[in-house]
């Protein structure tokens, strides 16, 4: 078993190389100077979880019923160009957009929140509408056949059937959220990008790295949550995480 | 009953208005299937989805058991009308039981009520309510897939069914045995069903009535004995192929052409017996042998019966084939090929010669309804051929 030896050896060697590391890093003191950082880390994390959590609720209870409302047949005509018009939103870099916000709002959290907001609309507004478009016309017509009134159609076939490309959309989004946030530092409202850019300005790498490797891992986390959620949500015969 | 009057559709395209149903009227009776046949954008679908509104009527009305239905709201209707589509549609989101339930709960049923109805429609589709309830669409097959879209169309037990070419997607060998499990479950429960289909054979088998259409228009609406063989004009003649005398084949049972009269023979007799009395009826080469309960166990030929002596048990051929009183003729029209011969003797349910069926009888039955048409060309004042 030539090919398991050699990744039990890469698994080995990364094992002894990891185990290096820390005790080099424990060795030359890093650790405690990541340490600490510690309590500036605790405070910003949680700013920074605040601001995506805001933004990006506000995003999903905004781009959902927007996607919807696109998807409805009687919208049909407008709903490209619409989308065209959110389309180029995205493609103006969150920076300019925070920066707009700060000179229409001010500096501080509602700016920061506004900018995040926009930037995280479109990724879910466009599954939601992809996702509900893509719903089978025949399943459509079945559900009208058999006597379900257009609301309930919605609830009980659409949605249920576009949810896992509705949650797709919603991981893509709040992944550019958190990655994002550090950049409301510059407008005033905190967060882990405080240590970063500080980090930065002061070429204090531990200090920068404090700031980096937290929102690496926050953004790893919230995926996870969502993922997670999505397993849970989505119905299991639409699910293609849960086939058999 | 379903009852179409002056039904119409127009739609208006880029160019131009089309109209893809012009002033359809017929009348379904209750408890009949009704197959709209015709070749594709001839407007049997149209006319189909106009019933329930899923296709919006440009003008005319819908009559169901003699209610208007236009003052029905669309749910209302809908929820009373059992639909079934090619595409199956099945809610993948749901179980098995949640798609077939899917009406009782719109309709407001209490749990237990739609559960155990739920079981109720496995045992009727043949299926294992055990196995298959909480499944997902996804996990089963195509032809299993159907039958549950069958079931969720029955699950309120609506009087009437739409079904837009239900066993279209699925496997010849499949469609076969779907086929036959709807008749059978037609014959109890004595739905009025509207049928589209754009194949001639699966109309014939499964419709009481078939109504053609072309171009939007009805142009023969009759029962599939009448169709085939007084087709109206050209189009529909050609719609239903040169071998139209032979798809009457199956319509036709053998029970009705059966003749009863049969001379036989038992084992004990002697062949001089046997040869006395294929003489005294006439028959060309053999003359069947049956037991103490008459049920035929072999054949004694002429040559036999006259070249050689002793008892008819000793001098037996095997029967070709026997037939059945609810065969249809093409059965036995293949087993006459089959077996190089024109007659073949037939039983009862018990197994009991009842009597035989010959080549002559069959071409005899089939041809008297053309004879009758040659008289009377425009009989029930329809138009004559080729218009």
């Amino acid at each position: 078993m030539p090919i398991r030896s050699l990744s039990s050896a890469v698994r080995l060697g990364a094992a002894v190389v990891i185990f290096v590391a820390g005790v080099w890093a424990q060795a030359s003191g890093l650790i405690d100077d990541f340490l600490f950082y510690w309590p500036d880390v605790q405070y910003l994390a949680i700013q920074h979880l605040w601001l995506t959590a805001v933004s990006g609720s506000l995003a999903i209870v905004v781009a959902i019923p927007l996607g919807i409302v696109l998807s409805r047949p009687s919208v049909a005509r407008w709903a490209e160009s619409l989308m065209q018009v959110l389309n180029v939103g995205t493609t103006i870099p969150t920076l300019a957009v925070l920066a707009l916000s700060m000179s229409f709002l001010g500096i501080g959290t509602l700016p920061a929140v506004f900018g995040l907001f926009v930037a995280t609309l479109l990724p879910i507004a466009r599954n939601t509408y992809v996702g509900l478009r893509s719903v089978s016309p025949a399943l459509k017509e079945a559900a009208a056949g058999i006597g379900m009134s257009p609301l309930q159609r919605l609830l009980r076939v659409e949605l249920p059937n576009a949810l896992y490309v509705i949650f797709a959309g919603i991981r893509t989004a709040l992944a550019i959220n958190v990655g994002t946030v550090p950049l409301a530092f510059l407008i005033g409202a905190g967060g882990l990008g405080e240590l970063i850019f500080t980090g930065i300005d002061l070429y204090d790498t531990v200090m920068m790295l404090s700031g980096a490797i937290p929102t690496a891992l926050l953004a790893v986390v919230v995926d996870l949550v969502i993922a997670v959620v999505a397993f849970l949500v989505v119905p299991r015969g639409v699910n293609p995480a849960r086939q058999r | 009953m379903i009852r179409l009057d002056n039904l119409t559709k127009v739609f208006d395209t880029p160019d131009g208005a089309v109209v893809a149903a012009d002033h359809i009227s017929m009348e379904v009776p209750r408890g009949e299937i009704c197959v709209l046949l015709g070749p594709s954008g001839c407007g049997k679908t149209t006319t189909l989805k106009m019933i329930n509104r899923i296709v919006r009527a440009t003008s005319g009305k819908v009559f169901l058991d003699g209610e208007d239905t236009s003052g029905l709201n669309t749910e209302t209707l809908r929820r009373n009308i059992g639909y079934v589509i090619q595409q199956i549609g099945l809610f993948p989101n749901m179980t098995i039981e949640e798609n077939i339930t899917a009406v009782p709960r719109l309709l407001g049923w209490d749990k237990a009520r739609y559960k155990a109805r739920a079981r109720e429609l496995m045992d009727m589709i043949a299926m294992d309510a055990e196995a298959f309830l909480k499944r997902y669409p996804s996990e089963l097959s195509g032809g299993q897939q159907q039958r549950i879209g069958v079931a969720r169309a029955l699950a309120a037990d609506p009087p009437v069914m739409l079904m837009d070419e239900p066993f279209g997607a699925i496997d010849p060998i499949n469609r076969a045995v779907i086929q036959d499990e709807f008749l059978k479950m037609q014959a109890q429960l004595n739905k009025t069903i509207m049928f589209v289909s754009h194949d001639i054979d699966e109309a014939i088998k499964m419709g009481d009535r078939i109504a053609i259409f072309r171009q939007g228009k009805l142009v023969q609406y009759s029962v599939p004995d009448e169709l085939l063989s007084a087709p109206r004009n050209a189009f529909v003649e050609s719609f239903l192929g040169e071998d139209r005398a032979l798809k009457r084949l199956n319509l036709v049972r053998v029970r009705e052409v059966v003749s009863g009269e049969l001379g036989t023979v038992n084992p004990g007799d002697t062949l001089a017996t046997a040869r006395e009395r294929i003489d005294a009826h006439g028959y060309r080469d053999a003359i069947v042998m049956v037991d103490d309960h008459r049920r035929p166990i072999g054949v004694i030929s002429r040559d036999t019966a006259s070249s050689r002596q002793g008892y008819c048990r000793d001098h037996t051929r095997g029967l070709p084939a026997i037939v059945q009183l609810d065969d249809d003729l093409r059965k036995v029209a293949s087993l006459m090929f089959a077996h190089d011969t024109t007659w073949l003797p037939c039983v009862d349910e018990t197994g009991r010669l009842c009597g035989q069926i010959t080549q002559r009888d069959m071409t005899h039955h089939l041809g008297s309804r053309y004879r009758s048409h040659r008289r009377e060309p425009t009989a029930n004042g329809e138009q004559p051929r080729g218009d």
